[in-house]
């Protein structure tokens, strides 16, 4: 009998091509839309096209899956994604990091809850249409490459799923481009073909985050404490109206004038005040991680050298990462890097392999 | 793969001889029944043909019958209608626990955009509520009340008639949504003393897209919409003809086979009952044992999401539901069980079988087949499933 495979269906050009691959290699299929959020909860606009979890996505997902003859579902995990992911990207701007909400969705409610539902619905696997290679090694652990197109290559979101999931996991568009997928899409005449992508974060609707975070605050009854905005030189420059709108590297929209451009250092969140300084301020070389899992099996032992990415759109620099005790790393560059931002995951590799992913503390 | 339907609450497949009677409106007799012209009277008549078997189906004058697009529209215009006439002298409305979001969401539009009080009145465990509790909650600028008479999810038939005599002996009109009732048991608007009741026809083998407000003469609403003359001024709109008639076709047929159909369904879903307990352990029958529309067959299997099995029966090609689906599909747990009181783990669990003309022994031994493993894989994965 067939394998039978839960499909993860955004709505995007993507997922749809991935369940067609699928089917075109013999998995009984089934897709299923995740409902992760709701406009009354998130604000924005209700009738913005294009993003996952509105009811045209919802219909395009529904409409690709009659295409390719399978049956599919949505999934409610609203109430998963609002105390795992919503509630932690709010938390964590609160004292003045910055999250990967989507690196959290991952690990715990796409390769937790969504698996758990494939599971119940009697499915040998659960499929994204995620650019990344999943394979066994030698040494009988699951592994996770980057995608071959490079411009797309999603590992950097991964590195927190556990090796269970990862072992019944299938990404079927890790080997190919970004190109191939949308030429199938057009050959097969999925009406995802020409849909344009979304990057950004799928619940912060208009792409305002600090919107997002005062609606979500104000709600529930938080209120953002007003402080300093100081140069790092120690002479105070200006008023804030709370850490959570401030991301490090960040420049525009302090409201602070100065003879050169100042950017966010530090968010201290003991004295609430935003530290700023020059650019050149900016670039450092070490930093700890938390929270460390790795893909690969832990590392033997002591410090060993590798690539290094510390944001998503980030070009790995290569350093040396030392294991620490309780899930930690050392991380030290080679070279300095801007703005290493405390909340956001680091992932190292080695060439296109992930070895391992935690967040910067 | 065996396909076995089991959502006849959902809705019905068309009977081919309502298709048959409505054929003929599809086609030549195309008038459009408000045109003074002969292609306009064919219409009519077939239209006011069909208005008088309606209204005689429910003991109604056929001057009370207005035609509308289904159950929800009905009970729209009965809430909203009303609401909208008395507002000067009312700003209380009461509707029941466990009603249909299409008297619900009404209700809450006007608490909470247009500052009318509301109440909702209890049920108890099995979904009966008592015209006692009513009359504790009628006010005097109450404007109306609205209770189901059989309920979509357990198939409970509430004592409309004592609950519509405890309002109407305050001054207070009453509504039921009989959407589930009409066709399937006999209603008499005479015997209920209702002043509003609402029906449909794809519910009991009719075509979609058609239904009917009863509302008595006398009563007066504000209508929804404005733009002709049709229905009176309650609802104007071109007339669906072909609907009314196959309204009318589908409810002659019910009534020529409502005792046949009452024995055959009772004996299904006894039968349906007994084994799925037998079979199954932790098994909660949702609502009375008697005293309900027998088609309706809502079971809780304790310790598992309706959601899950709904699916996984999906998957063997057996079609049922659970709770209530919105637009984007995605299920929420059933407002219904929470008002009856049900513990959350048999709530989350519950899933509703609807048996209808075409069920046969047959097709439920298919279920018996496929269900209890389904049940047996999602427990043996349930982090709150405690073997007993």
């Amino acid at each position: 009998m067939a394998q039978k495979v839960l499909v993860a269906m955004s709505g995007g050009v993507d997922s749809s091509v991935a369940a067609l691959l699928l089917k075109e290699r013999g998995y009984d299929v089934v897709g299923a839309h995740m409902k992760l959020w709701d406009f009354v909860d998130v604000g924005g606009d209700i009738y913005k096209d294009g993003r996952c979890c509105t009811i045209d996505s919802i219909t395009d997902c529904r409409l690709v899956c009659d295409s390719i003859e399978a049956p599919f579902y949505v999934l409610n995990l609203s109430r998963e994604f609002r105390s795992t992911v919503i509630d932690n990207f709010v938390s964590e701007y609160n004292v003045g990091r910055t999250p990967n909400p989507c690196v959290k969705c991952n690990s715990d409610v796409k390769w937790n809850e969504f698996l758990r539902k494939a599971e119940q619905l009697g499915c040998d696997y659960m499929a994204t249409g995620h650019y990344a290679i999943i394979e066994k090694n030698g040494n009988g652990r699951w592994h996770i490459r980057k995608g071959v197109d490079g411009t797309r290559d999603q590992s950097y979101v991964l590195w927190g799923v556990s090796q269970e999931a990862l072992s019944k996991t299938l990404m079927p568009l890790g080997e190919m481009k970004k190109t191939e997928v949308r030429q199938i899409a057009q050959k097969y005449n999925l009406r995802t073909a020409h849909k344009p992508e979304s990057r950004e974060i799928c619940f912060v609707t208009d792409n305002n985050y600090r919107r997002f975070l005062d609606e979500w605050n104000e709600k529930r009854g938080n209120e953002f404490e007003p402080g300093e905005i100081v140069h790092e030189n120690g002479i105070v420059l200006g008023k804030h109206d709370g850490i959570a709108h401030f991301t490090i590297g960040q420049r525009k929209g302090l409201g602070i004038s100065h003879p050169t451009p100042l950017y966010v250092q530090e968010l201290d969140t003991k004295t609430n005040r935003v530290i700023v300084g020059e650019n050149d301020a900016l670039f450092t070389s070490g930093f700890q991680a938390n929270q460390v899992n790795w893909i690969g099996g832990s590392p033997d032992s002591g410090t060993f050298d590798a690539e290094i990415k510390i944001r998503y759109l980030h070009k790995p620099s290569a350093g040396k990462v030392t294991p620490l005790a309780k899930n930690r790393v050392q991380v030290e560059f080679f070279d300095k890097q801007r703005a290493i931002t405390a909340g956001q995951s680091v992932v190292f590799y080695n060439g296109d392999a992930v070895l391992g992913g935690g967040i910067i503390a | 793969m065996e396909q076995v339907y089991l959502d006849h609450n959902a809705t019905t497949p068309v009977e081919p001889e309502v298709v048959e009677a409505m054929l003929p409106y599809l086609g030549e007799t195309f008038g459009n029944a408000s045109s003074v012209h002969s292609f306009g009277r064919d219409s009519k008549v077939a239209l006011e043909n069909a208005r008088e078997q309606i209204a005689a189906f429910i003991n109604s004058e056929p001057s009370e019958l207005y035609f509308t697009s289904g159950g929800t529209e009905s009970d729209n215009i009965a809430i909203l209608g009303t609401a909208y006439q008395l507002k000067s002298r009312r700003n209380h409305l009461i509707v029941g626990a466990t009603e249909h979001h299409a008297v619900f969401e009404p209700a809450e539009h006007l608490h909470e955009k247009e500052n009318w009080l509301l109440d909702k009145l209890p049920v108890n465990s099995e979904g009966f509520s008592s015209a006692e509790e009513l009359n504790r909650l009628i006010k005097d600028k109450t404007a109306i009340v609205s209770v189901m008479l059989a309920n979509n999810e357990t198939g409970t038939i509430q004592d409309i008639e004592a609950l519509a005599d405890a309002a109407r002996s305050k001054g207070v009109l009453f509504h039921t949504d009989a959407v589930q009732s009409v066709g399937k048991i006999s209603v008499d608007v005479k015997k209920l003393k209702v002043d509003m009741l609402s029906l449909t026809a794809h519910k009991i083998y009719g075509p979609k897209g058609i239904g009917a407000l009863f509302i008595r003469q006398g009563v007066k609403i504000a209508p929804l919409f404005y733009g002709g003359s049709h229905e009176k001024k309650r609802r104007p709109g071109t007339e669906n003809v072909a609907g009314t008639v196959g309204f009318a076709k589908a409810l002659e047929i019910a009534g020529r086979r409502m005792n046949e159909d009452h024995r055959n369904l009772t004996e299904l879903s006894d039968y349906f009952i007994e084994k799925v307990v037998d079979a199954i352990p932790d098994v909660v029958l949702n609502g009375p044992r008697t005293k309900r529309i027998p088609q309706t067959v809502n079971l809780s299997f304790v310790g598992i999401e309706g959601e899950s099995i709904l699916l996984s029966l999906d998957l063997e090609g057996i079609a049922c539901s659970s709770g209530s689906a919105c637009t984007s599909g995605a299920t929420e747990p059933s407002h219904v069980l929470i008002a009856m009181g049900k513990p959350k783990v048999e709530a989350q669990g519950a899933i509703r079988f609807s048996m209808g003309r075409s069920t046969t022994k047959e097709q439920l031994d298919y279920v018996f087949e496929k269900l209890p493993p389904i049940i047996e894989r999602l427990r043996s994965m349930s982090p709150v499933y405690e073997r007993t």
